[in-house]
């Protein structure tokens, strides 16, 4: 019977392609916006990725991401490097300058300042140029992303000289990092240097990055820096979260993607419900001949989960890959740089789309259910 | 010849069908409407028996509760020995696929399976193997003398095409009744005596009774027995129709 089933169903090309439609469109719209929700919102850690070294950031008690931040005082540096466990504590500078470009056009950057002797601090991979030349006079390496927002796709950032709050700074590299949630461009230079660049307040250090003794772990680390020193400790996932929870708090994000998602569940409701309902009112005489000659209420109900399911399994596959070829088609795209599909997210479209179908195909099946045999003799 | 059904006494044990005592009520908004009337009747295999009667007399719901598919209000329906209305549902649901054949009066054929495919639904139904059924409703098909037309889809065919497919897929189980729905309502006089032949044909044996649903005074006299409705109530039982119909 269930041949059959699958035989009415596709039978009825209109239809059929209507809920393929129906649960495809759905898919496609609850994987691929959770898929930049999920994105977005990590950027709020890109910050903490883009630092592959530390194991623990310690910061003053009131910050809360590595964009909000408060400047420790320099004495913070030796007071972690006190604390047992602790292998190595380099300072980590995070401000904002004013740049001007060549073209004479004012941006906002933000600079990173690394361990002038170790440069801890810096990404794990550049495109151009290498790690030394930070040594060089006004060095600074900026990121690919920045390099897109300020001087265009494909071009070589290399030896291009900046103004940056007044002061002579030349690109030497670009690193390979992780956009951050804001478009900003980011200059990485020595700690020392960037001091030179940021000019402000008494304090200026914004991070200890720390580096934890073999047998320690980077929780007993931070919670030992915690007691000791009076400041704020958060291991490389605690400080990660924290970013990520910052952008999820004070920003309209996640409503915004919540109401997309929602939309897109509701209209798959809708389509696949319509349409659902639609194929079985045209099919409610030949599922009244069949309970007649002898088809039984249950053997019924498998013949519309089969056409659910037939539906839910091509209309989902078509919804993910659509989303795969969005993903992949825009991968060029520095705004879409390092998306990926976390494996929850077709998890909970499979999710989304069981319960349409369950939804759209109870309500259907409740009409057919209820259909008299006798009624074919009407 | 005017009989009073309701004397008929115990069921004869080979009697096709045996309904005593059969009332059914329906509910329109407030009120109970009675569409059947104690009704006491037996249908013998190996006979074409007609129902007949005005649209409203009640022979639509008479049909649908002798073939174990309405509920009746009161009394018992027996078919072939079995108190059909005495089984559990999923039973009774099996009894009918084993032992009835329907041909309705739109066909009701499923659209997107082809000929043979649609008369091989009881036996698929069964849980016969789909090739097996299909093997066995062509022949059935070629029985009923359009086996060439069965891998064409139902709105491919002809209305008698379609109406053969139907009469396979009632046949193909080999029930022991066959019900069959105003056969020839949607047919020129000429078709429908030939769809009445064919329905005696390959639907009438010893052991199979056949009863025909109609309204139809073209085919009167192709019957064995008629059975006379009027109001819910059996008025007439014999060989031909009354002289005053």
């Amino acid at each position: 019977m269930l041949w059959i089933a699958i035989r009415m169903l596709t039978g009825d090309k209109t239809k059929f392609y209507g809920l393929l439609f129906g649960i495809a469109f759905s898919t496609l719209l609850i994987t691929q916006q959770l898929t930049i929700f999920v994105n977005l919102i990590e950027r709020g850690a890109s910050g903490v990725y883009n630092e592959p070294n530390a194991q623990v950031w310690v910061m003053d008690p009131v910050s809360r991401t590595t964009d909000v931040n408060y400047a420790l005082p320099a004495t913070a540096l030796d007071q972690v490097r006190a604390v047992p466990g602790v292998e190595w504590a380099v300072p980590h500078l995070r401000s904002v300058a004013s740049v001007r470009t060549r073209e004479g056009e004012l941006e906002q950057v933000a600079i990173i300042g690394v361990d002038d002797t170790t440069l801890i601090g810096l990404p794990k991979s550049l495109f151009k140029g290498s790690r030394s030349v930070l040594s060089e006079p006004d060095a600074v390496i900026i990121d690919d992303g920045g390099t897109i927002n300020m001087f265009g796709a494909g071009f070589d950032p290399v030896d291009e000289r900046l103004e940056l709050n007044d002061q002579r700074a030349v690109i030497l590299g670009m690193a390979d990092t992780i956009p951050a949630f804001t478009s900003t461009a980011v200059l990485y230079t020595k700690y020392s240097r960037a001091l030179n660049f940021v000019p402000g307040t008494r304090n200026r250090m914004s991070f200890v990055l720390v580096g934890i003794t073999e047998g320690e772990t980077p929780e007993a680390v931070a919670q030992r820096i915690e007691a000791q020193t009076g400041l704020k400790a958060e291991t490389r996932e605690e400080f990660a979260r924290a970013g990520v929870n910052f952008i999820i708090q004070n920003t309209g994000i996640p409503i915004n993607f919540g109401i997309t998602v929602i939309l897109g569940f509701v209209v798959g409701v809708a389509i696949v419900g319509l349409t659902f309902s639609l194929f079985i009112r045209d099919n409610i005489k030949q599922f009244g001949a069949l309970k007649a000659i002898g088809v039984s209420n249950a053997k019924i109900r498998r013949m519309v989960v089969a056409q659910a399911s037939l539906v839910g399994f091509i209309g989902y596959a078509l919804g993910v890959l659509g989303t795969v070829w969005f993903m992949w088609s825009f991968s060029g795209n520095p705004f879409f740089k390092g998306f990926y599909i976390p494996w929850q997210i077709p998890l909970i479209s499979m999710v989304a789309v069981v319960i349409i179908l369950a939804i759209t195909g109870w309500l259907s099946l409740r009409s057919v259910l209820k259909t008299e045999p006798a009624a074919v003799f009407r | 010849m005017m009989i009073d059904t309701r004397a008929i006494g115990g069921c004869d044990p080979n009697a096709a069908i045996c309904a005593r005592n059969i009332s059914r009520d329906f509910q329109t908004g407030q009120q109970t409407q009675r569409v059947l009337h104690n009704i006491d009747v037996d249908i013998e295999p190996g006979k074409m028996t007609y129902l007949v009667g005005e649209s409203g007399s009640g022979k639509t719901t008479l049909i649908s509760i002798m073939c174990g598919i309405l509920y009746p209000t009161e009394g018992d329906v027996r078919v072939f020995g079995t108190e059909i209305y005495d089984l559990e549902d999923t039973k009774l649901v099996n009894f009918r696929l084993d032992n009835i054949g329907f041909i309705f009066q739109q066909y009701n054929l499923i659209p997107s399976i082809d000929a043979a495919s649609n008369a091989a639904v009881p036996l698929i139904a069964r849980g016969e193997d789909r090739h097996k059924a299909r093997e066995k409703a062509v022949a059935m098909l070629e029985k009923l003398n359009i086996g060439d037309q069965a891998g064409k889809l139902p709105n491919q065919l002809s209305g008698g095409q379609q109406q053969r497919v139907a009469i396979a897929r009632a046949l193909v189980h080999e029930p022991r009744l066959v019900v069959c729905d105003e056969p020839t309502a949607a047919l020129d006089a000429t078709s429908g005596r030939r769809v009445m032949d064919l329905l005696r044909e390959v639907a009438v044996s010893e052991d199979r009774a056949c009863i025909i649903v109609t309204h139809d005074n073209r085919i009167f006299d192709l019957a064995d027995r008629i059975l006379v409705l009027e109001d819910g109530r059996i008025t007439h039982d014999g060989t031909e129709m009354p002289k005053d119909h």
